[in-house]
């Protein structure tokens, strides 16, 4: 294993820092009005990973990188990938949202390029070191970014809350990881495999509950969910978009590398565990819902609420679940992004956000166009065909059926249904209630575009991505059985 | 590769919906009509292009479009016929909703075409999960047509329809992957004769029942129908009660009966015990009822109780009797809410109490009314008497006593239609606007007299609707036969006499002998 191997493998990481510090240092000696072109770099810089990252899957597949730390599979190739559109989909449409409110400063792009190093040595750690360090990286800079806005008393708390939550979080997974350690002796995952098959004892499953809940506090699955509505309705909305995409892929996609190989032979240890965050999730995502009338917010629980979908997949521990895990992510990449873009579009000509149910009402008349993507987005959250979100949950719960769970899929799709009404009432609001407030202000063309863009992915036309999609996943998901 | 009429089906409406949604008003009706004419004109191709007796799937396409499911379509008689209900239905829709529908007409016309892509679709659909994406996604258009141009109380009218029917047909989907998983194969066809494990049956077949009963829909889950029809407006209630019901009817038909024989014959008597509850409850409730509307959406409950045991007779005569009550229903119901509708353009009220005595002033609408009234009613010469007939005499081979509680039902059923012919048309012109109100138009006329002639049509001729149909119910008879029940009015073949009866015996001995 040489160190060029090594490099060049790692090369979408390596890139992306180097070009966050160069853009660091841009920024520092630059005046603000260089934020811009700062964002502009920052988003080729993710394009440029995005496009190396890709390349890596015609000859990279299953290496890994630094004798062992860090695996480039298809897995990762795929979460990664994930992960960059995501990131440069948040930063296109950042930039209004701060001018709007006089904050805009080149560190957000550099941020997120650091956070999205984090991430990518998230999903491709296949050591409970590296795996720290990705966590880490990326979780302080999202404690940076939730209070971005600095001046504003909500985002500051926001970003106070998600910082004592999530450090919270990583001590509990720190713990896990030291007991993990203890009970295996050995902190890469191969190894700790192999020595949980030779012997699993009291201390290791403590040690795999540890992890797992820290790492349930990262996805917000219930019970660990509670700093979510909070930290979502805080902080700015552009950032609020970028959690509840890119760093929700990467925790998510962590959380299935780790169950699938160190802890994959212990699937029964972990699958109750995982069972009850779903549903318990599904439950109190479509609950806490209902009462809400922050839109932010509501998309906070509406979060929590597909977490829970995607956790079924995971429960079903089978390659055709994980497989669905990460055709929901794709799919909930897309319809999310574009509910948030939807928000930040909707704003007053003085730069006001419409931010309630009552807001938006009558929004079909004041702006059709924007209201009937809105729709789209909200029956697709939803799960009702033909629009595209229903093929995640169908995957989710086609694994969890084949895995012969039919108790846990029938719960689990009958809760959806509470779901429901709350995406329901957004087009209730929207196409049925008189006009209130003032009409949306003129959205620019990169919000539109970034909005077109996902509403065509959720669109029925998404069904014909599947095979390609399926063929994708599948093989990523087959990458970590193979690896185990 | 025939030509694809199908596709080419769902096609138009789809690309008309589209185009619907960036036009003005007075163009956004005309393409409408346009395309579902000319929808009506392909149906009538099909039809005429049917070969009777022919393969079983006809016109069939499939394209390996998507992981998982494939784009397959084909029709056997029993979609045809409810393909024909549809798009002949769907241009007297866009008619009704000319004039009436004032607000936002290009998205009405747009979610009105998409519900015809879907429901063509769904009786189009030869796989299973493509026909639960159509079956499922007609209720986004549904939502949207109670919701924005529905009455006073649509808002929740509209929350109910969604929520209870998705409630219903999710855990069908549940069903359906676990019906994949096992049979290895989406292909309706060959699910239909795949023999499932007996015990896992029961579970299937009440997961589908929970689906189609809220669709048909069967008491006790039939209360989102009433809400739906009366806050709907007036083509929204012909589509829900002409087609979106007959999903249940053709749910039972296609899904439970042929794929899970077993169950259903086990669970038959639930399906009598809640389909004659059905009967006497709705139809004591409609001849209470004060809104119009609401009246004939429980009436509709009652003929769709006649259905259910028609199709749970597990005979020829009780699921063509089903078939044909399906047909004639929504055909009929259709009509009595075009008639309504007519009345309350004209006065925006649905108050029974507020007409009286419209024979007099409106008089070809009375003979309308009059006629549909008496097809709903059953009586012969019109396309319900062939149905109910046919249903009752299939049912009275299985159980006698629950074909006394039907029959009770249609009595019922004469007495509330004509209660309420009688309220509005007849007797004296009490309200002044009402008395004042102007006959049919043009465009009235266009409606209701193709229904008319198709009322009557199925009446005297029946047969051009069930030759399509008999082969594949004798197939379906044939796939139920093993289970079908005991009759318990069936003749019993006696010992017999051995002797003529005018045969005296001989007494002992010889005559004379004393």
């Amino acid at each position: 294993m040489s160190y060029a191997n090594s490099l060049y493998l790692t090369g979408a990481e390596i890139g992306l820092s180097i070009a966050g510090l160069v853009l660091l240092l841009a920024t520092a000696w630059t005046t603000r009005s260089s934020a811009r072109a700062i964002t502009i770099a920052a988003v080729t810089a993710l394009f440029g990973a995005l496009i190396f990252n890709l390349s890596l899957a015609n000859d990279g597949v299953g290496a890994a990188a630094f004798g062992g730390l860090l695996e480039v599979d298809a897995f990762s190739i795929f979460a990664k990938s994930l992960v960059y559109i995501a990131t440069i989909a948040c930063l296109i449409v950042a930039p209004r949202y701060f001018e709007d409110r006089g904050q805009f400063r080149g560190e957000f792009a550099v941020l997120m390029l650091f956070n999205a190093v984090g991430m990518g040595i998230m999903v491709s750690a296949v050591d409970l070191m590296t795996l720290y360090i990705g966590l880490e990286l990326s979780s302080l800079s999202s404690y940076v970014l939730a209070s971005f806005a600095r001046r504003d008393d909500k985002s500051s708390e926001a970003g106070l809350k998600y910082f004592i939550l999530g450090g919270l979080a990583s001590g509990i997974i720190l713990y896990g990881v030291s007991l993990v350690y203890g009970f295996s002796g050995t902190t890469s995952y191969d190894g700790v495999r192999a020595a949980f098959d030779a012997d699993f004892s009291t201390g290791a499953l403590f040690g795999v509950v540890f992890v797992l809940a820290g790492l349930a506090f990262k996805v917000a699955a219930v019970p660990f969910h509670m700093w979510t509505p909070d930290v979502y309705e805080g902080a700015p909305t552009p950032v609020t978009a970028f959690f509840a995409s890119a760093p929700k892929v990467a925790a998510v996609a962590m959380l299935v590398r780790m169950a699938a190989v160190p802890f994959g032979g212990q699937a029964e240890a972990w699958q109750q565990i995982v069972i009850f965050a779903a549903l318990a999730s599904i439950v109190v995502g479509a609950l806490g819902a209902i009462g809400q009338q922050n839109l932010k917010r509501l998309l906070a629980y509406s979060s929590i609420n597909n977490v829970g979908f995607i956790l079924i997949g995971l429960a079903a521990a089978t390659p055709a679940g994980i497989s669905g895990v990460l055709v929901y992510l794709s799919i909930y990449v897309f319809m999310t992004i574009g509910s948030f873009v939807a928000l930040l579009m909707l704003r007053t000509e003085k730069g006001e956000a419409l931010a309630t149910f009552d807001d938006i009402s009558g929004l079909s008349t004041s702006s059709p166009a924007l209201a009937w993507c809105l729709l789209a987005l909200m029956f697709s959250l939803a799960g009702i065909p033909p629009l595209f979100g229903f093929w995640g949950k169908f995957v989710v719960f086609q694994a969890a059926v084949q895995a012969d769970m039919i108790a846990l899929a029938a719960i689990g799709i009958a809760a959806s249904v509470i779901g429901a009404f709350y995406y329901i009432k957004f087009v209730k609001v929207m196409f049925f209630d008189e006009p209130k407030g003032d009409a949306p202000a003129k959205a620019p063309v990169s919000h539109w575009v970034v909005l077109g863009l996902c509403v065509l992915v959720i669109s029925p036309l998404g069904y014909l991505l599947t095979p390609w999609l399926g063929s994708v996943a599948d093989a990523a998901a087959q990458a970590l059985f193979f690896a185990a | 590769m025939e030509f694809p009429i199908l596709s080419l089906m769902l096609a138009v409406p789809l690309v008309a919906a589209i185009a619907c949604l960036f036009l003005n008003a007075g163009s956004a009706r005309m393409v409408a009509l346009f395309a579902t004419l000319f929808n009506l004109a392909l149906g009538i191709l099909l039809w005429l292009n049917y070969e009777i007796g022919g393969a079983q799937w006809q016109f069939v396409e499939r394209a390996e479009l998507f992981a998982g499911f494939s784009y397959a379509l084909g029709i056997d008689g029993i979609a045809l016929m409810l393909i024909m209900l549809s798009v002949f239905l769907m241009p007297i829709c866009i008619l009704a909703s000319w004039d009436s529908i004032t607000k936002r007409v290009g998205e009405y016309m747009a979610a009105f075409l998409l519900m015809e892509v879907l429901m063509i679709g769904v009786f189009a659909a030869q796989d299973l999960f493509l026909f639960y994406i159509f079956f499922e996604a007609g209720l986004i258009p549904m939502y949207l047509i109670i919701g924005v141009w529905g009455g006073d109380n649509r808002i929740y009218a509209s929350y109910k329809f969604f929520l209870y029917t998705l409630l219903g047909s999710v855990l069908m989907l549940i069903a359906m992957l676990w019906m994949v998983n096992e049979a290895g194969t989406t292909d309706i066809p060959t699910l239909m004769q795949y023999d499932f494990p007996v015990d896992a049956q029961l579970w299937l077949w009440l997961a589908f029942f929970a689906s189609f009963a809220v669709k048909m829909p069967m008491w006790p889950v039939h209360t989102w129908l009433p809400d739906a029809h009366v806050q709907a407006p007036t083509a929204g209630s012909v589509i829900l009660a002409g087609v979106l019901l007959k999903l249940g009817g053709y749910g039972f038909i296609r899904f439970s009966l042929p794929m899970f024989p077993d169950a259903s014959a086990d669970l038959a008597w639930l399906v009598f015990a809640l389909s004659m509850v059905a009967v006497i409850y709705t139809s004591l409730v409609a001849l209470v009822q004060e809104d119009m509307k609401k009246l004939i959406a429980y009436s509709s409950v009652a003929h769709m109780a006649i259905v259910t045991v028609g199709l749970f007779a597990f005979n020829v005569q009780g699921l063509e009797g089903a078939m044909m009550v399906m047909l004639g229903h929504g055909l009929v119901s259709g009509a009595l809410f075009l008639c309504v509708g007519v009345i309350y353009d004209r006065l925006h009220t649905r108050e029974i109490a507020r007409y009286g005595g419209l024979s007099i002033n409106m008089p070809k609408y009375a003979l309308f009314f009059l006629l549909f009234t008496m097809a709903s009613i059953g009586l012969p010469g019109t396309s319900n008497f062939v149905g109910e007939f046919l249903a009752l005499a299939g049912i009275y081979k299985v159980s006698t006593f629950v074909t006394l509680v039907c029959t009770t039902g249609i009595i019922l059923g004469a007495a509330y239609m004509l209660y309420l012919y009688r309220r509005v048309a007849f007797g004296e012109q009490v309200n002044a606007d009402a008395a004042r109100m102007p006959d049919l138009n043009a465009r009235e006329w266009a409606m209701l007299a193709p229904i008319a002639a198709a009322v009557l049509w199925m009446g005297v001729y029946p047969e051009s609707f069930l030759a399509p149909m008999r082969q594949d119910i004798a197939t379906l008879e044939a796939r139920l036969a093993s289970v079908a029940p005991e009759y318990d009015s069936a003749l019993t073949v006696g010992t017999p006499d051995e002797h003529a009866a005018n045969y005296i015996a001989a007494e002992h001995g010889s005559e004379g002998e004393h």
